[in-house]
């Protein structure tokens, strides 16, 4: 009996184990975090507007986010009789895990991370694309108008900031030769954070992914002044929790990609001992950065939001791809 | 080239408005802590709604209804009554629903006797919706409120006991219609 035990705890499989651990432990930081970021971000909005926020449910104001969990969890969950069921659940469900499993693909240290596939890039495009159903089922199986504008703003935005999204991430594939997100770090460890080197990409990365996340000013498909609360309007209880969180779990994600793409993910002084910590530090900026453009920034009208997509973002994305392959081949020779 | 510093400079006041954002991480927050910290009211701030007395301590309220036609969302009732000793009129109940009043402060204007007032305390909250329903011996206080010496049966013509026609401050005696003399 004892053997066969230790016969099954091979080494192949402890590391199985550990493994999945590690993902069920990251997985578990991320939505704790994305919760908390509700918080910080009300906290940081209070900030910038001369005002506290929550301050009184726990020190600073930290148990807010359960008290607002248990509410929501409490919460009739109501379903309008004029949706379409099945969709209508699985919108919530399909925004969560989306954002989940692209952040599934981010180097966090040197040995932390779900899993490194070597096309890992086009693995998140592809999930980011997928990410964009989960809005439109969510607007179109609501049966509302308002629902249904939402989504439609939301798959048309999508579609077009996606488009330059990916090429704006073409120069540092260029540079670093690979699609592998992990080794994408490790290059930058060695040679440059990639914020210097591209950093007409970085700028254009921040708007797509500012725009993949349906935040301020790219909140279009939200729009609460015009379109009552968007995609979600139908939604309530835990349903619409999810489409919240998920919102929140994006930004973690796209702070995180940038943090691995364009900052040297773990990479810093004495980065050594302390990866995570230059990991955590980067992504808290760039979450604040998503915090202070919502408290700074007005909502731009959609045509317009639409023309600089494609006028200006696009030209400028495919400029930046040329120009970092001419001056590769140029200083390759 | 118009164009390009258009949107040049498109860019660069969406920066400065993020830095001025950000800049307000240092100013002091304008938050009154409120539970801990009371807010200075004016006293003429409109809140919760009092029935006062005249400075003899009789209730104000003659029960005109004034009040009840002036209020917008109709959130006062009351019945009229009189005394049997002096044929003073007073509201038999007098009922105000603050869960709909909106604090307008109409009624107090439109009382002719100054007897709806309007207080500073603005701290109304109840866990039970039916405990906003403020009843005669909820609202009347002892005192006369924010007019200190108006009487209103001492100022009009309506005759009382102990107070004829043409006794009230300020009255001539009434003119004999059916005499002919000067
Ligand atoms: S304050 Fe306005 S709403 Fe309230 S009782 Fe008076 S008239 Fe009615
Ligand atoms: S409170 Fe004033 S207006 Fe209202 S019934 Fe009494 S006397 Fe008339």
């Amino acid at each position: 009996m004892f053997e066969r035990i230790q016969e099954l705890l091979s080494p192949v499989v402890l590391a199985a184990i550990w493994a999945a651990c590690k993902a069920i432990i990251i997985l578990l930081t991320l939505v704790v975090s994305a919760a908390w970021m509700i918080w910080l971000e009300r906290r940081l909005l209070a900030l910038w507007q001369d005002r506290y926020g929550p301050n009184r449910v726990g020190p600073f104001g930290l148990g807010q986010v359960i008290a607002d969990m248990i509410k929501i969890f409490f919460k009739e969950d109501w379903m309008p009789p004029f949706v379409d069921k099945f969709t209508f659940v699985l919108a919530p469900f399909l925004a969560m895990m989306f954002m989940m499993l692209a952040f599934a693909l981010i180097p966090i240290t040197p040995n932390w991370g779900v899993f490194a596939p070597d096309l890992g890039m086009l693995l998140f495009f592809a999930i980011a694309g997928l990410a964009v159903y989960a809005v439109m089922l969510g607007g179109w199986s609501s049966n509302s108008k308002y629902s249904l504008l939402g989504g439609l703003r939301s798959t048309a935005q999508t579609i077009s900031y996606e488009v330059f999204m990916g090429i704006s991430l073409m120069g540092i594939v260029a540079q670093a030769g690979t699609f592998n997100l992990r080794e994408i770090v490790l290059w930058q460890e060695q040679h440059i954070w990639f914020v210097i080197p591209q950093f007409f990409g970085f700028l254009v990365w921040c708007l797509a992914g500012i725009a993949v996340t349906h935040r301020t000013p790219f909140d279009l498909p939200e729009a609460e002044s015009e379109l009552a609360a968007g995609y979600h309007t139908e939604y309530s209880g835990m349903k619409f929790g999810m489409f919240f969180v998920g919102e929140y779990v994006g930004i973690v994600m796209v702070s995180g990609l940038t943090t691995a793409l364009f900052f040297g993910g773990w990479d810093g002084p004495f980065s050594e001992h302390v990866p995570f910590l230059w990991f955590a530090i980067k992504c808290f900026i760039f979450m604040s950065g998503f915090i202070l453009l919502r408290a700074a920034l007005p909502r731009p009208r959609y045509d317009h939001m639409m023309s600089f997509a494609w006028k200006i973002c696009l030209p400028l994305s495919l400029i930046n791809l040329l120009a970092t392959a001419g001056i590769m081949l140029w200083a390759g020779n | 080239m118009s164009q390009t510093l258009a949107i040049l400079h498109g860019i660069w006041t969406q920066f400065r408005s993020i830095g001025m954002i950000f800049m307000h991480s240092f100013r002091p927050r304008n938050v009154i802590s409120y539970p801990e910290v009371k807010p200075p009211v004016p006293p003429r701030y409109r809140g919760r709604i009092v029935l006062t007395r005249d400075p003899d301590g009789d209730e104000r309220c003659v029960a005109c209804n004034l009040c009840a036609v002036a209020c917008p969302v109709g959130c006062i009732s009351l019945q009229k009554a009189e005394r049997p000793e002096d044929g003073r009129w007073y509201p038999e109940f007098f009922r105000i629903n603050f869960s709909r009043c909106i604090f307008c402060g109409l009624c107090e204007e439109a009382c002719p006797t100054n007897a709806i007032q309007l207080t500073p305390d603005y701290e109304l909250c109840e866990y039970d919706r039916q405990n906003l329903v403020y009843e005669k011996e909820h609202l009347q206080i002892a005192g006369p409120g924010k007019y200190h010496d108006y009487n209103f049966y001492r100022v009009a013509g309506m005759s009382i006991t102990g107070k004829g026609k043409g006794q009230a401050l300020n009255e001539d005696a009434p003119i004999d219609v059916k005499s002919l003399l000067p």
